[in-house]
């Protein structure tokens, strides 16, 4: 075991009990503990039921991503961004793709535009409402999660009938998507979305003016704004430090720029404003699939560049120049020139960033992902410090850090 | 914008920019001399603007056409009111693999230059607590630099040998 440098307790003053030598109280939470959810161990010291210091430790889930990245085809990473974020996979799917795309100067059909936001706030809603219910559970309400689990489970059925899986979705190519909508999914989505609105009303009912929930949210896990952008917070947790900081509005990309959504912003700084931002998220994200699918244009979803986007299957089986295409991209995967590019989408948790270094060989020379949750993680132990150990599960649970981007 | 905060930094800092350059996206970098890397963070913070920290991370250039030195660190900045990213790299050399820490300006880099320091062992000085960030302190190497194999493994526990007769289960008590 690491040595800490736990600060010493503070002197005792009180003269009836001075006499006696109280050291700090060394309590492990996880890697597998029913309060943090993610292979997350926390080592608090306490002095009674204040945390004198926290030390976070990760890597429980650490697979090498970035090394694996580097040993395969562009396209062929794909399927290892589905296991970054396994809440929202669509949107590292999605974020990886652009990064990919602006690397080769690609645009990708209106259509697939448009479909990469129902599918990203499809699972924005499904991250936010996991959120919410985690952290809802986590201090004793039950009966939310089982609420929001049911709205979870609608979102994860749709996003099966679109992709094929409920969690590896690997939906996306490079230059578009690999399949169109499925028949009659469109008026799917619609009744979802009249349900979703409904369980999010019910938890907002059960929660928002709730006694408990405000006593265990309000004013804990406090962190100033400077703070907030020192440790580099983006997404729901800036928002809610009052910041109207959103990389949809700020460089939009996809087919956001044509819709009509509004940030919210909330001045607290703490738990109970991080979740009422992601409350206002739910229901904003449902107006933008709404206007999605209504304004949804007819096209192809995959662009017609054989260099970049496999043939389809009857030009593959028939002429030679489809056939030596597939063969191409198959066997030695697109060619990205020589270059390196940062871009970055608005995940569920704040900004998803992609430093990518191709070299020209076929494979990246480098891939790396900024993760939200790395960041808000690392302000942990700053945010509970001095505070109860109660607080640390809701600041936990709000921050919402996903195991498998932050450690890679 | 990103060019224009470059514009300033050469302005006020001269000897601060080794070289600029333009990527194939359009995008500017500046390339930043190691003795002035903390003044200048400093002063895109505070001055210019640029106060989230977004992001920092290494590549290892052993394979490509220039190799030396062996080792750029990147920075990624971003300003909330120009919506602007300010991307800065420091080139470090093999035999001394050391940079002063920014957690002094930025808290973020705490994490951050662990995880470096993890993947690619560069070396952060002033940091308070340089261990490793994903791996276990007990781990040789550094897996992302270009020469550790990608097979590299080295299990704490060992790992369970191979079976020879794969429909035998695990122990030696097991049925056939």
């Amino acid at each position: 075991m690491a040595p800490l440098g736990f600060e010493p307790t503070p002197p005792n003053e009180d003269p009836l009990d001075s006499h006696l030598n109280i050291e700090p109280l060394i309590v492990n939470m996880g890697p597998s503990h029913p309060a943090t959810h993610g292979t997350v161990r926390l080592r608090v010291a306490l002095h009674g039921e204040n945390i004198q210091d926290c030390d976070v430790e990760i890597g429980f889930l650490h697979r090498g991503f970035q090394k694996s990245c580097e040993n395969v085809t562009w396209a062929q990473c794909l399927p290892y961004t589905d296991r970054l974020n396994y809440v929202s996979p669509m949107m590292n799917n999605f974020g990886f793709l652009s990064a990919v795309e602006k690397l080769l100067g690609l645009d990708i059909p209106e259509r697939a535009k448009y479909i990469r936001v129902i599918g990203a706030e499809l699972h924005r809603i499904h991250d936010h409402l996991t959120a919410t219910a985690a952290t809802s559970m986590e201090i004793g309400g039950f009966a939310v999660f089982l609420y929001a689990v049911e709205a979870r489970e609608l979102i994860m059925e749709r996003v099966t009938e679109l992709t094929g899986a409920r969690l590896t979705t690997s939906y996306g190519r490079i230059g578009g998507l690999n399949r169109d909508l499925p028949e009659g999914w469109k008026d799917k989505v619609l009744q979802t979305l009249e349900r979703i609105h409904l369980v999010a009303n019910e938890v907002d009912g059960l929660l928002t003016r709730n006694r408990i929930f405000m006593d265990r949210m309000v004013g804990t896990g406090y962190l100033s704004l400077e703070d907030a952008l020192d440790f580099g917070f983006t997404g729901p947790c800036l928002r809610a430090s009052g910041m109207a900081l959103d990389i949809r509005k700020a460089h939009p990309y996809w087919a956001y720029p044509h819709l009509d959504f509004d940030v919210p912003v909330f001045h607290a700084c703490d738990n109970f404003d991080r979740y009422r931002v992601r409350m206002v998220e739910i229901h904003q994200s449902l107006r933008l699939i709404r206007q999605a699918l209504e304004k949804l244009p007819d096209g192809p979803v995959l662009i017609d560049d054989w260099r970049f986007a496999l043939p389809p299957q009857e030009a593959v089986l028939n002429t030679i120049e489809g056939t030596m295409a597939h063969f191409k991209l198959i066997m030695e995967g697109v060619q990205v020139p020589a270059g390196e590019v940062y871009h970055s989408t608005e995940s569920a948790n704040g900004e998803l960033g992609w430093y990518l270094r191709s070299d020209g060989s076929g494979r990246p020379y480098k891939v790396h992902i900024r993760a939200p949750g790395f960041q808000l993680l690392s302000a942990l132990s700053k945010m509970v410090k001095g505070k109860l150990l109660s607080d640390l599960i809701p600041t936990f649970d709000t921050i919402n850090m996903v195991g498998g981007e932050v450690e890679q | 914008m990103s060019q224009k905060a470059l514009d300033s930094v050469q302005h006020t800092l001269p000897q601060a920019l080794v070289e600029r350059y333009e990527d194939i996206t359009g995008a500017h970098w500046g390339i930043v001399n190691q003795e002035f890397l903390l003044p200048l963070l400093r002063y895109a913070k505070e001055t210019l603007g640029f106060r989230l920290f977004i992001s920092m991370d290494a590549v290892d250039r052993l394979q490509l056409p220039i190799h030396k030195p062996r080792f750029e660190v990147l920075y990624f900045l971003y300003s909330p009111a120009e919506k602007a990213h300010l991307r800065l790299k420091v080139l470090v050399e093999e035999q001394t693999p050391t940079l002063p820490s920014a957690h002094s300006v930025f808290q973020g880099a705490l994490w951050a230059e662990r995880s470096v320091w993890d993947f690619y062992g560069i070396r952060f000085e002033g940091h308070p607590d340089l261990r490793r960030m994903f791996l276990y302190e007990a781990f040789e190497g550094h897996p992302l630099r270009k020469d550790y194999p990608l097979r590299g493994r080295q299990p704490l526990i060992p790992e369970n040998p191979v079976l020879e007769n794969p429909s035998k289960g695990p122990g030696n008590n097991c049925p056939v």
